[in-house]
């Protein structure tokens, strides 16, 4: 076991490296010299601020050292100083929005977990019943529709026209003199739209994987023994097939994750809630680049955290996985 | 070839694809919009950048079948030219994607060892990077244009590409005929591109009609945050824009460009989920 989680670890270190040098990558993509890019698309440059990005990211430096330079600071987690009025520290600006859009994903992903495999298991012990049909176009309208449309059309219905959700931010004006249990209720008001939406696509995707491998498991010779020596119906449903059909959901989980924090962009930002999705979307309007380029790394550095812990909660829950191997 | 061999490979395919009712409203669906997208001057009703200041945000009418957006232009109209945005974004960023997936997954499948070692742990790293970051972090330091959307959404796109042909080859790559073509001393080059890339196509073209779905969608979120397709140039996404910043008094121009957003996507999804039932050949009891 540990010979596993050591491996995975082990791998952590060459990830890390290959998303700085991605990230720095994208620095240099632009045609000559960034600095060019913010004299041109961003009249509020001054000279002061093209001479601190040089500064910065060493433009003056060769390549190899500006990547080196780089390196060291994002080694302590230093992103240099927002190009913004506030001109404050970019990783304090990114640190106190990460909960939020933490909070907003790890509810999202609880939504997907608790409703998915529900959907996916009725849906496969019922193949070709109504319910299953319902869910199939359940799945396949979630896959289809653009989500920001939906989060639009929701704002007009249950925001504006019934007024039953708040269509903006994350409290209400009175926020402050609310009791706690008021508080929470006042979050809890605010966020059931961005929470729900977000999570729609990783939800369809989620319940048509669990059917799937739930009517995979169900085909089983074991499950076929089981039914065979007269386990009740339930018994080997619960017992034999959900177990199995849904180790790999933890993966699958996993994976929906960048789709889920990329997705805080728009959510974030139709609904006006202060998380890291729209500070990032703010700042690529104003082409605020240590902000940008803080998000990115750090978007990307937690992705890889989440994988691993992924990883490494199968290798626990999976007996199969042999963890001696190499 | 016809009538003395009947159960040729297409023939098959053609023949369970017209059975799946779905997949074909899929075809018709994805058809139209293409002869909406080649024929837009013809088929819009409108100019769709004729500014009129005397028709600001008016509501469906018979003249305006969408309404008029904050400048008096015809909704319907733009919608039509929108169709050209979205149909070209589709097919050149999955374009892009699926070529430089097929050259990974191809190169990672045939040559394996640490040369696969190597392709498949940098599959690892750009699945690692949520690809909304990436796209908007590219889009920040070039300019928002259709070009490097479609680039971009080309580029973060091929990892799951790159992994169906590898798989592919894998399996492929053992066979007779490979060894045959080995045997006669043909080249890496022409086993990979020649003998061993046209038997992995199916997939890959499974996986390109979803991807296209895809790609309209993300470019239509792009599009609607401001940093895609840009105003005045006619999108689907970003006159969303306009239906969001008129949300309280104008629905139809969040309600009519989303509708079209999500036929689209529903016409390719159902046409590339119709493509992989007529070809998966366990699902062979039909003929």
């Amino acid at each position: 076991m540990y010979a596993y989680v050591i491996r995975r670890l082990v791998m952590v270190g060459p990830m890390l490296i290959g998303i700085t040098l991605i990230s720095f990558f994208i620095i240099h993509l632009a045609p000559g010299d960034p600095t060019e890019l913010v004299t041109n698309l961003n009249p509020n440059a001054s000279p002061e601020s093209l001479r601190k990005l040089r500064d910065l990211y060493h433009l003056d430096e060769p390549i190899i050292v500006q990547y080196l330079l780089w390196l060291k600071k994002v080694a302590v987690m230093d992103f240099g100083h927002s190009f913004s009025m506030d001109a404050r520290p970019v990783i304090d600006k990114i640190a106190e929005r990460i909960p939020i859009t933490l909070l907003i994903n790890i509810l999202s992903l609880m939504v997907i977990f608790f409703l998915a495999i529900p959907i996916g298991v009725l849906s496969a012990t019922r193949q070709h019943s109504l319910f299953d049909k319902a869910a199939s176009l359940f799945v396949f309208l979630g896959f289809s529709i653009p989500s920001f449309w939906l989060a639009l059309l929701l704002m007009i219905g249950l925001g504006v026209k019934l007024d039953w959700f708040p269509i903006s931010g994350m409290v209400s004006f009175n926020h402050d003199q609310l009791s706690a249990w008021g508080k929470f209720l006042d979050y809890a008001h605010h966020l059931t739209l961005p929470v729900l939406l977000s999570g729609l696509t990783g939800l369809a995707g989620l319940s048509r994987f669990s059917r799937q491998n739930m009517l995979e498991v169900i085909r089983q010779d074991y499950v076929v023994t089981a039914r065979a020596k007269g386990l009740s119906e339930a018994v080997v449903i619960y017992k034999h097939c959900l177990k199995n059909a849904m180790l790999p959901i933890v993966t699958i989980l996993a994976l929906s994750l960048p789709g889920l924090i990329g997705g805080s962009v728009i959510f974030e930002t139709i609904y006006s809630i202060p998380g890291m999705g729209q500070l990032f979307y703010q700042s690529v309007m104003s082409r605020d680049y240590p902000v940008i380029m803080g998000i990115l790394v750090i978007g990307a550095f937690l992705t890889l955290l989440a994988n691993l812990l992924a990883d490494v909660a199968y290798g626990f829950i999976d007996p199969r996985i042999s963890y001696g191997r190499r | 070839m016809g009538d003395d061999n009947p159960r040729t490979f297409s023939r098959i395919f053609i023949e369970r694809f017209r059975r799946d009712k779905l997949a074909i409203v899929g075809a018709v669906i994805v058809a139209l919009l293409f002869i909406v997208a080649v024929f837009a001057p013809v088929i819009a009703p409108h100019d769709p950048s004729l500014i009129n200041t005397k028709n600001l945000l008016e509501p469906p009418t018979f003249n305006h079948p969408c309404g008029t957006d904050d400048l008096g232009r015809d909704v319907f109209s733009r919608m039509i030219f929108g169709a050209r945005i979205s149909l070209t974004v589709g097919f050149v960023a999955i374009g892009i994607a699926t070529i430089i997936g097929l050259v990974i997954g191809a190169v990672a499948g045939y040559f394996g060892g640490w040369v696969d070692d190597a392709l498949m742990r940098f599959v690892d790293l750009m699945l690692t990077i949520p690809t909304f970051f990436l796209i908007l972090a590219v889009i920040a330091f070039l300019e928002p244009n259709i070009y490097n959307i479609m680039v971009v959404i080309g580029l973060t796109g091929w990892m799951s590409v790159a992994r169906l042909v590898r798989a592919e080859f894998l399996a492929l790559k053992e066979r007779d005929f490979v060894m045959a073509a080995k045997a006669i001393g043909a080249s890496d080059g022409a086993i990979i591109f020649r003998h061993i890339l046209p038997n992995a196509m199916s997939p890959v073209l499974v996986s390109a009609t979803l991807g296209i779905a895809g790609a309209i969608l993300t470019e239509s979120a792009l599009s609607f945050l401001g940093i895609g397709v840009q105003p005045p140039t006619p999108s689907w996404g970003n006159i969303l824009t306009l239906g969001k910043d008129n949300i309280e008094f104008a629905w139809w121009l969040s309600v009519f460009p989303g509708l079209a957003i999500l036929v689209t996507v529903m016409g390719y999804n159902l046409l590339g989920e119709g493509i992989r039932d007529a070809l998966d050949p366990r699902l062979n009891n039909t003929l």
